[in-house]
């Protein structure tokens, strides 16, 4: 039955928990020496079809048999997984932050003799896997000075340091830049070609899976529903379209990911000017120089730039200074000078900030989607600060249906909610405040294709109703596609004003390092 | 049946504590063949654990926010030195006296709250400082004296009941006190009244909904065992008057925490401290108020603990914050915050006054005590964990 043709070999998994079949006769194939994409919306279910593979979920919880290399695996542990030469990678990166590359590298594998660690060995030993990947840097950097696409290659030399045969890479590129993704998918190819290492890449960013797979699975609500080959000749164009992947995953054609507005827009609503901001961490340089920008009521503004150019920062200073020091500049809303110099001014002025990262800033997960809606301006239902709870049932049941909020009651957790219910919920927290300005954050990351295409028609409607919508995002397809205007940020500083209807990703590209 | 597990099941982690405590005191009940559950004994353990329970109260909402406050027992016997002082040695009038105290109880409270809000000091330093700094300067005012006796009114707030303006209805060889039945059924028809409502609202949004005969027979068994209580009580000399105020600050705590707007900033600020600062929550300043707080119900414990000793001694309210912040633990707040109810803290105070209560009539040694106090409180922690992992790990 095992094929030698074969590494990996999941057969007919099913997993259920209580109430829920989270997997349905799932089989995955994965040859030697390929890139093999895992896509699917969220909840489709290959996160848990990674934690049966890695032993998460110990044989026996789940039906279905496992074959690595030809042999029927029963792991009990992640140990165990990883002895065979099964490596995850999550999307959390697991490096302790204070300690160095080379100690992060062999935790839980020290090179010790009598449990005393040879530290030259270590040293060594890390340079070699390091150099594997073309990570140049001293392996006794503590990795927190490292950048998060550094940090990634770590978490790959630690896997190779473990004679991994096959790397499981959930997400990794939903923190990275349009450069160091790219850097980290060459060394997948890299891997691939040149020590034989299969991968298993779980990915949202589809442009990334239709240029790098060799094969392609698609899973939806926990069934796999085909495995697509790739066939890529050189300088052929690649076989399988973007378009295609999707259709696979969300089940019909999204012939328009990003739906047309065509709502006039209207004055200035909003403007910054001369914002500059010092860096707490490095007092020395400033985080923003210097920017102007505006945005008017019905407009959907861009604000483009690699990761770490100062987008989140701008955001935050600007939103109730809740980033950075010594913070100089004006704000105007409707043409007058506005004070939104605390969190709790900004809100009761109109400005909202939606967060990048929705489970530390943007939600209080164990708290349910009632509460977590209203908490941003609970005066609003209540009467001499006693809260009308009858009233804030009935707000937080309307946002829920306005917003497509997928829960069985509002008294659901948010912490139990998938990424993008989650992220509709930040979004209700926030039009509840009645906001004239939103800053939205890198509102679709890490969020499956269907519900991008949601998110994308909300803030549409936001915008036909007036408000001011300014976007930042690192996926430069989104940025163009939404965007009225587009502010290209690079080092603190804003250096091209585009129109959102000529720009392309290369004019992005040049202003960002034309700097 | 198996919808009845399924129900308990589900709410294991509220119920637990409760049925405990009902198991605990019926146990007692047996083991002493009744004595637990003489009137002179109950009004006694409800005198005991007052002090604790006030402190617990004040100590739910810093366990809250992830933190505890150690220097609540430092502060009892500060505050009781401070009336020693005033109205032993300077013979001033009680009402002045506990209105001064309270003052300067809001005002260690503040000096705390300080330097944990905005100095971002970790509170669990703040308050072991604290916890050295009024420990020594208790004894410091005290020079090493016991202070002793106290005005009649002070003593009052311990050793007093409410009054009876009906003058009391003897029925046999028993008199029962009127006004505390009257106040007794009062106070259940009150929450019978509330969980009809409560009810009916959920219903109208279709939330989960007990079955009618357990909702039922919940109500039926919460009003019959506070009027067994209120009947006990009635046959003794009444509520006392620590009672009574423990029931207000109950009442009105668990109000706050559940309806208010400062109560919910709270458990934002507990459950995800980041993200409620970004919603517009005064992280700061709610913290500071919490510290506060505690502080002011601490003196109100004082208070009431020296006025019950009539002496105020310089050791004091030792192991008080242990006591206080074990009951938040083993009534169901989280370790890391944002899990808890002012009842839950309560109902864990009393399971381990009942412990302590019982364990002493039935002639277990103090040491004895110590010792199964502290299996108590692990093998409530743990099972909250334990429980909570299970239920993560199902979802």
């Amino acid at each position: 039955m095992p094929n030698n043709s074969i590494l990996l070999s999941m057969k007919h998994i099913t997993k259920t928990f209580p109430g829920v079949r989270a997997l349905d006769d799932v089989s995955l194939d994965v040859k030697p020496s390929e890139i093999h994409a895992l896509v699917g919306e969220n909840g489709a279910g290959k996160s848990t079809l990674m934690k049966v593979l890695s032993g998460v979920y110990p044989y026996g919880t789940y039906d279905g048999d496992i074959f690595f290399e030809g042999k029927h695996c029963k792991f009990s542990s992640i140990r165990q997984s990883e002895q065979a030469g099964i490596v995850i990678i999550h999307q959390e990166l697991a490096l302790s932050p204070y300690l160095s590359i080379a100690e992060n590298m062999f935790i839980g594998d020290e090179r010790a003799k009598f449990n005393i660690i040879n530290w030259d060995k270590t040293r060594e030993d890390a340079i070699t896997y390091m150099k594997r990947i073309g990570l140049n840097e001293n392996p006794n950097t503590p990795v927190n000075k490292l950048g998060v696409g550094k940090q990634q290659m770590v978490e790959i030399a630690k896997a190779l340091a473990k004679h991994a045969k096959l790397l499981i890479l959930d997400e990794p590129t939903s923190a990275l830049n349009e450069r160091d993704s790219q850097h980290l998918l060459d060394i997948l190819k890299e891997l691939r070609d040149k020590s034989n290492i299969s991968s298993v890449l779980i990915s949202h960013k589809l442009n990334e899976v239709a240029s790098i797979a060799d094969s392609i699975t698609i899973l939806r609500d926990g069934k796999t529903i085909e495995t697509l080959d790739v066939e890529r000749k050189k300088d052929a164009p690649v076989s399988i379209s973007e378009e295609r992947i999707i259709k696979g995953m969300v089940g019909r054609e999204i012939t328009d990911m990003f739906p047309k507005r065509d709502n006039p827009v209207g004055d200035i609503l909003f403007e910054v000017k001369d914002w500059t901001v010092q860096n707490p961490d490095n007092p020395e340089r400033n985080k923003l120089e210097g920017v102007n920008i505006n945005v008017r009521s019905g407009e959907v503004v861009g604000l483009a730039g690699l990761v770490g150019a100062g987008r989140t920062e701008f955001a935050m200073s600007v939103f109730g200074r809740a980033y950075g020091e010594n913070i100089t500049g004006q704000t105007y809303l409707e043409g007058k000078e506005v004070d939104i110099s605390t969190i709790p001014k900004a809100i009761a002025n109109g400005v909202a900030y939606v967060p990048e990262d929705r489970k530390e800033l943007g939600l209080v997960l164990i708290q349910n989607i009632k509460e977590n809606t209203t908490i941003a301006k609970l005066k609003k239902i209540a009467n001499a600060s006693v809260i009308n709870e009858h009233e804030e049932n009935i707000v937080a049941e309307d946002y829920c249906k306005r917003l497509n909020t997928k829960t069985p009651t509002i008294l659901q957790k948010t912490g139990n909610l998938s990424g993008g219910n989650q992220q509709k919920v930040v979004l209700s927290k926030w039009l509840f405040t009645d906001p004239k300005v939103l800053i939205l954050d890198e509102p679709t990351r890490g969020i499956d294709v269907g519900t991008k295409h949601e998110i994308y028609t909300i803030i549409n409607s936001l915008a036909k109703q007036g408000y001011a919508c300014i976007l930042i995002s690192s996926e430069m397809p989104e940025i163009i596609g939404m965007s009225d205007r587009i502010y290209v940020m690079s080092e603190g500083k804003i250096t091209a004003e585009l129109s959102g209807e000529t720009a392309t990703q290369e004019d992005i590209m040049r202003n960002i390092l034309n700097n | 049946m198996s919808g009845l597990i399924e129900i308990l099941k589900k709410n294991v982690r509220q119920y637990m504590m409760v049925i405990a405590l009902a198991v605990a005191m019926i146990a007692f009940g047996l083991l002493t063949d009744g004595i637990f559950f003489r009137p002179v004994n109950l009004t006694n353990l409800v005198l005991q654990n007052s002090y604790v329970l006030i402190l617990a109260v004040g100590m739910l909402l810093c366990t809250l926010t992830g933190n505890i406050d150690l220097s609540v027992g430092s502060m009892v016997a500060f505050i009781g030195a401070l009336c020693g002082v005033m109205m032993v040695d300077l013979q001033w009038n009680p009402y002045l006296a506990m209105i001064i105290a309270l003052a300067c109880g809001t005002l260690i409270g503040m000096w705390q709250g300080f330097w944990i809000a905005f100095v971002n000091v970790p509170p669990f330093i703040a308050t072991l400082a604290g916890m050295l700094v009024f420990r020594g300067l208790g004894q410091v005012i005290m020079k090493g004296q016991t202070k002793a006796p106290f005005p009649e009114a002070f003593q009052k707030i311990s050793s007093g009941y409410i009054p009876d303006p009906f003058g009391g209805a003897t029925v046999g060889n028993v008199t029962f006190h009127i006004f505390t039945l009257l106040i007794g059924f009062v106070i259940v028809g009150l929450i019978i009244f509330g969980e009809i409502q409560k009810r009916k609202k959920q219903k109208k949004y279709a939330f989960d909904l007990l079955p009618p005969g357990i909702w039922l027979a919940k109500v039926i068994f919460i009003a019959s065992v506070l009027i067994a209580f209120t009947v006990v009580f009635a046959i003794y000399k009444g509520f006392p008057n620590v009672l009574i105020l423990l029931g207000v600050l109950v009442v009105g705590y668990q109000f706050v925490a559940s309806k208010t707007v400062q109560g919910r900033h709270i458990y934002a600020l507990g459950g995800n401290r980041k993200a409620a600062e970004l919603s517009g929550v005064k992280v700061k300043w709610v913290m500071f108020w919490i510290y506060t707080n505690m502080a002011i119900l601490a003196t109100v414990a004082a208070m009431v603990f020296t006025a019950r000793l009539n002496s105020a001694t310089p050791k004091a309210g030792q192991n008080f914050e242990m006591d206080a912040i074990a009951a938040c633990y083993v009534g169901g707040s989280a370790v890391s915050g944002g899990v808890g109810t002012v009842i839950g803290a309560v109902v864990g105070g009393l399971f381990i006054g009942v412990l302590n209560n019982g364990m002493s009539i039935i002639g277990v040694s103090t040491d004895w005590q110590q010792a199964i106090k502290g299996f108590v409180l692990l093998a409530a922690v743990a099972f909250d964990l334990y429980s909570k992992s299970r239920s993560s790990k199902g979802a």
